[in-house]
């Protein structure tokens, strides 16, 4: 019989540097404060340690870190692919690994300087493996560049407005206003602040794009079973899922039958298949902003909304505390940290425990997703 | 991490001058640079089951098949979005900013839809059109730019401009 994933681990430990636009110490230190952190959340020693689960665009590796904090035999190691669409997945790699008896004690780790450190798009020596011969000498360059293409042509086939992607960057504001290791705390955002910024890929304005943040986050997997006795309340792993659809091109998705409906469709329809839940059992939602455009995509792929009602979904408060989906409650790549998606996972066990600084009040399930727009990951966690 | 494209800007070891990206095609695209090169738009199809495909690949996702041809496109096509960068970007682009990148959906071949600039005239700059000018649907047709000695793209002109 197959083992199942099903709420078989739960996530017991989460810790965090702080954010900022530069850090001092290197992303390998970083790293390891926010992994003891983690463990010591969990009350679980360094030493029992014997999992470790990364995704790419990732420094630090697995040897280095190990050596570092005092982890003993590892007998499980993972990096999933595509930087911000594997956030999710180093999550889900742990928990099958757990699951199938294959290590105890797993740890997911994300740890950036990308405030401070260069700028990807600056680097024309190492591309993304995306097929950038026919993209870049265009002009097309940035991921801003190549998600504001998609953007466009969403706004037209769906009547979505620039209103529309400022009700995705006000919610995450707002969150972050009340979040006080936001690097946006007290900064409120308003409006006429959003419609007079600068573009930096029209149809994208400033306020349609993530923060540049150094910092690092972690969080720590065991069995279900080992949960009830770890020192918080576990926060369940009810169902994972990787999506990397048919004919799909990365960030470029501009070369099959549907480049407006991306990955998050594909990890959806299998995160639902594997759950006891559907969308409209999902009491909070940390959805990956590294642009406002992809979150009312998401909002169509993972079924909160039919296709091409995502931006009329974010419409009366819906995102907001309060709303239909409150979003992105620390708020998001957006407002509180870019770390490629890693804080939307911290955050949803903080919910799921009722410690979250905006809390949504008896959440008991939160989706978190990685990157959409690139291959992507997804999960669904409960109390 | 696969290098499929290679900088002539600010890490170019034989050239100092800030200048656009120019592509460093891989086996399967080479032959639709070379068919730019003498003023032809082709596109990958498959020899068996006939069925184009873009980016070029090894073989057909519909059939399998390895055989593979070059179909001449009209060179019609229609705008099917946009976008306009504004800095910060490579020296290059920031000097052209802000220019319009358009994706543009091929007549003859729905679906395959090649990112590209829309110039007021051939060999004009990706700035030479007033964006005012630009919209989804917009009718356009191929024109090809020398972008550096040697290496030419496909660009594109408004059928009404
Ligand atoms: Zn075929």
């Amino acid at each position: 019989m197959a083992t199942r994933l099903k709420d078989a681990t739960a996530i017991v430990g989460i810790g965090q540097t702080p954010f900022a636009r530069q850090l001092p110490s290197s992303e390998k230190t970083l790293a390891c404060h926010a992994i003891l952190e983690a463990l010591d959340d969990a009350g679980i020693p360094p030493s029992q340690v014997d999992a470790f689960a990364s995704y790419t665009m990732e420094e630090t590796d697995e040897v280095e870190v190990a050596k570092a904090i005092g982890a003993g035999d590892v007998t499980f190691f993972a990096k999933a692919g595509y930087g911000g669409g594997g956030s999710c997945a180093t999550v889900a790699h742990l928990a099958m690994a757990v699951a199938t008896g294959q290590a105890h004690v797993g740890v997911a780790w994300r740890s950036r300087k990308r405030g401070s450190g260069p700028r990807p798009w600056r680097d024309t020596r190492a591309q993304l493996p995306t097929p950038a011969q026919w993209t870049r000498p265009y002009g097309l360059l940035r991921p801003a560049d190549e998600i504001a293409m998609l953007a466009r042509r969403y706004m037209h086939e769906y009547g979505a407005t620039r209103d529309h992607l400022f009700n995705v960057a006000l919610a995450c504001r707002n969150r972050a206003n009340q979040n006080p290791a936001a690097i946006m705390y007290e900064r409120p955002l308003t409006r006429e602040m959003y419609m007079t910024s600068r573009w930096i890929s029209e149809p994208l304005c400033l306020f349609d794009n993530c923060l540049e943040t150094d910092g690092a986050l972690a969080c720590v997997v065991v069995s279900a079973e080992r949960a009830r006795d770890c020192r918080r309340r576990p926060v369940y792993v009810h169902s994972a899922a990787q999506g990397l659809p048919a004919q799909h091109h990365g960030m470029v998705n501009y070369w099959n039958e549907d480049p407006l409906t991306g990955p998050a469709w594909t990890a959806a329809r299998h995160l639902w298949k594997r759950s006891d839940l559907g969308p409209q059992d999902v009491d909070v939602a940390q959805i990956y902003d590294a642009f406002t455009a992809l979150v009312p995509l998401s909002l169509e792929g993972y079924g909160f909304c039919g296709r091409g009602e995502g931006a009329a979904f974010t419409e009366g408060g819906a995102l907001e505390t309060g709303g239909r989906l409150p979003l992105n409650t620390a708020g998001g790549g957006l407002s509180e940290a870019y770390v490629h998606g890693f804080n939307l996972i911290n955050e949803g066990v903080r919910q799921l425990r009722g410690t979250s600084t905006a809390q949504v009040p008896g959440a008991a399930t939160c989706l978190v997703t990685a990157g959409e727009g690139v291959p992507t990951s997804a999960l669904l966690l409960r109390s | 991490m696969s290098s499929i494209m290679r900088g002539t800007t600010d890490n170019a070891p034989d050239d100092r001058r800030p200048g656009p990206l120019l592509p460093e095609p891989d086996d399967d695209g080479a032959p639709f640079w070379e068919f730019a090169a003498h003023g032809e738009l082709r596109v990958q199809t498959c020899a068996e089951c006939h069925e184009p495909r873009f980016p070029p690949r090894p073989c057909c996702p519909r059939c399998q098949s390895f055989a593979t041809a070059w179909r001449r496109m009209s060179g019609r096509g229609r705008i099917w979005s946009y976008v306009l960068p504004h800095p910060p970007l490579l020296p290059f682009y920031a000097e052209l900013a802000p220019y319009n990148v358009a994706v543009v959906e091929l007549t003859d071949a729905p679906r395959i839809r090649l990112v590209g600039n829309v110039v007021a005239a051939p060999g004009a700059p990706a700035d030479s059109v007033d964006p005012a000018l630009l919209r989804i649907g917009a009718p356009v047709r191929v024109t090809f730019d020398a972008l550096a000695e040697g290496v030419t793209v496909p660009c594109w002109l408004l059928e009404r401009p």
